[in-house]
């Protein structure tokens, strides 16, 4: 069989038998999956499926109670997150990571201007030319489509739409290998999650970036992964291609979240 | 004779979870081959399950048995139960699908609905839209209407905005679901055209289409679908 040669050869994150349990209950059992550079996999089901905490222990921020999560470091080894040192780790987080939050008040710093959002992760990899800095800035709010005029303003000051953006750039600064999103376009009028889909569709193209995207909303999945996974009750009940799963869902669960989406 | 396609004992069942498990037998033994250079039309009545066949070889549609071979990267690849990657790569670069309905992305300006497979495929994004304008206007959408997206335009202009997006490509093997289905004469002739010249390109097609006229100037054969039929 032919297979992609190159980089994109080897994965960049591999879930390993994923387990988190609270006493008696579990919230996510035994969870397996290869994530590949350039690939975007969205991990849908409904409230209380598991896949937040899924999405927390694959970030490292929640001890898994079994299995492990690997990371290729930019040196070519795939290593274990639980073993990577504190250094090892602030570099993952501020720089080959980038993580959207669904309410942008937790990924933003809501009382500073939204120049210095974006360029803070910037300085935080050793950035210090002011200029540098500020033109890096104003050229990511161009990309996500905030005004230039708005850089000294606050992200407060903000409607909920240009927030969400203002976070996606903030990520985005640093060039990072892998973005997490959490529910991204949650709690926005719907034509503001059109805009943003769009953007975000456009920006993982062009970047080339891999992303796992949490989502209830299989119009998200559909526009934004290559990827599904299906999670009931903590477990992955069905995975595979985007298309494939909507089109032609198999297991019961599915079929019911397929049917239930009212037609555009 | 180059074998581009090779489809053997292929097999779909849907299982009906939500309407008490039943289950709707769609087609089985499917087996058939497209060269390189040649149009295959799937024939049979609607329900008959060509569209279905269609979905199963781009991987819409996943195969309960069989065999789905596709020429990719040199070399025969069975696509039936292929590995996520292994059938993005392939639609990448080997297969295209031309779908009755264009699944419009919301602010996405026609002229880059047209040019993104070219872009996945690492053209350059200038030589992109001059090839996407020039096929647009071909397929005669007016050059006002390139840079709207196409969720505002009629049935007919959306329906060729698609066409141009399939018929872009330099991929081997295309996949045409009722290409002409409501065009006017001009455009269904525009097509035509299109599959002929991708023909002489050694493009492998399967198409289906409902218009006897149209099959007449398309297809070098023609493959019975009813024959596929699955036992109840």
């Amino acid at each position: 069989m032919v297979e992609v040669t190159g980089p994109s050869d080897q994965p960049l994150l591999v879930a390993d038998g994923l387990t988190k349990s609270y006493g008696r209950l579990a919230a996510c059992r035994d969870v397996s999956f290869a994530l590949y550079p350039g690939e975007v996999l969205a991990i849908v089901g409904e409230s209380g499926s598991g896949k937040s905490t899924l999405l927390q222990m694959l970030s490292a921020q929640l001890a898994p109670s079994g299995g492990r999560v690997s990371y290729r470091m930019r040196d070519g080894v795939l290593r274990d997150l639980a073993q990577l040192g504190e250094a090892e780790r602030r570099f993952l987080f501020r720089t080959d990571w980038g993580y959207v939050h669904q309410d942008p008040a937790q990924g933003l710093r809501m009382a500073v201007s939204a120049g210095a959002n974006v360029g803070e992760r910037l300085m935080a990899v050793g950035w210090n030319n002011y200029g540098r800095i500020r033109q890096t800035a104003s050229s990511w709010l161009e990309r996500v489509e905030i005004d230039i005029a708005r850089i000294d303003d606050a992200p407060r000051t903000y409607s909920g739409g240009m927030r969400q953006r203002l976070q996606i750039a903030r990520n985005l600064v640093t060039e990072p290998r892998l973005v997490f999103m959490d529910e991204p376009t949650g709690g926005l009028d719907v034509s503001v999650q059109a805009r943003l889909l769009d953007l975000m569709r456009s920006l993982v193209n062009e970047l080339g970036l891999a992303a796992i995207v949490v989502t209830h909303d299989l119009a998200v999945a559909r526009l934004l992964s290559h990827r599904v996974m299906v999670m009931k009750e903590g477990r992955v009940i069905e995975t595979g291609l985007t298309d494939q799963v909507l089109d032609d869902p198999r297991e019961p669960y599915t079929q019911l979240l397929v049917s239930s989406i009212l037609p555009p | 004779m180059t074998v581009m396609l090779n489809v053997e004992n292929a097999r779909k069942t849907f299982t009906m979870h939500l309407q008490g498990g039943i289950t709707l037998p769609v087609v089985q033994g499917v087996s058939f081959q497209v060269a390189a250079g040649e149009c295959v039309v799937l024939s049979g009545p609607s329900g008959a399950g060509k569209s279905s066949i269609l979905k199963m070889i781009f991987g819409n549609y996943r195969c309960d048995g069989g065999r789905i071979s596709v020429r990719h990267q040199g070399e025969m690849t069975d696509l039936a139960g292929a590995e996520p990657r292994l059938v993005l790569n392939a639609r990448r670069q080997t297969i295209g699908y031309v779908s009755q309905f264009l699944r419009a992305v919301p602010r996405v300006a026609a002229l880059d609905v047209v040019a993104e497979p070219l872009l996945a495929a690492g053209v350059a994004r200038e030589e992109a839209r001059l090839r996407a304008g020039a096929l647009l206007a071909r397929l005669n959408i007016p050059e006002r209407l390139w840079s709207l997206p196409p969720s505002t335009f009629s049935g007919g202009e959306q329906q060729r905005v698609n066409i141009a997006r399939g018929f872009i490509s330099d991929l081997p093997i295309l996949l045409l679901d009722e290409p002409t289905a409501s065009l006017d004469a001009a455009n269904r002739a525009v097509v035509v055209d299109l599959i002929a010249a991708k023909k002489k390109a050694g493009v492998a097609m399967i198409a289906i289409v409902h218009d006897d006229d149209i099959r007449e100037q398309i297809a070098d054969r023609t493959v019975d679908v009813t024959t596929f039929a699955a036992a109840a």
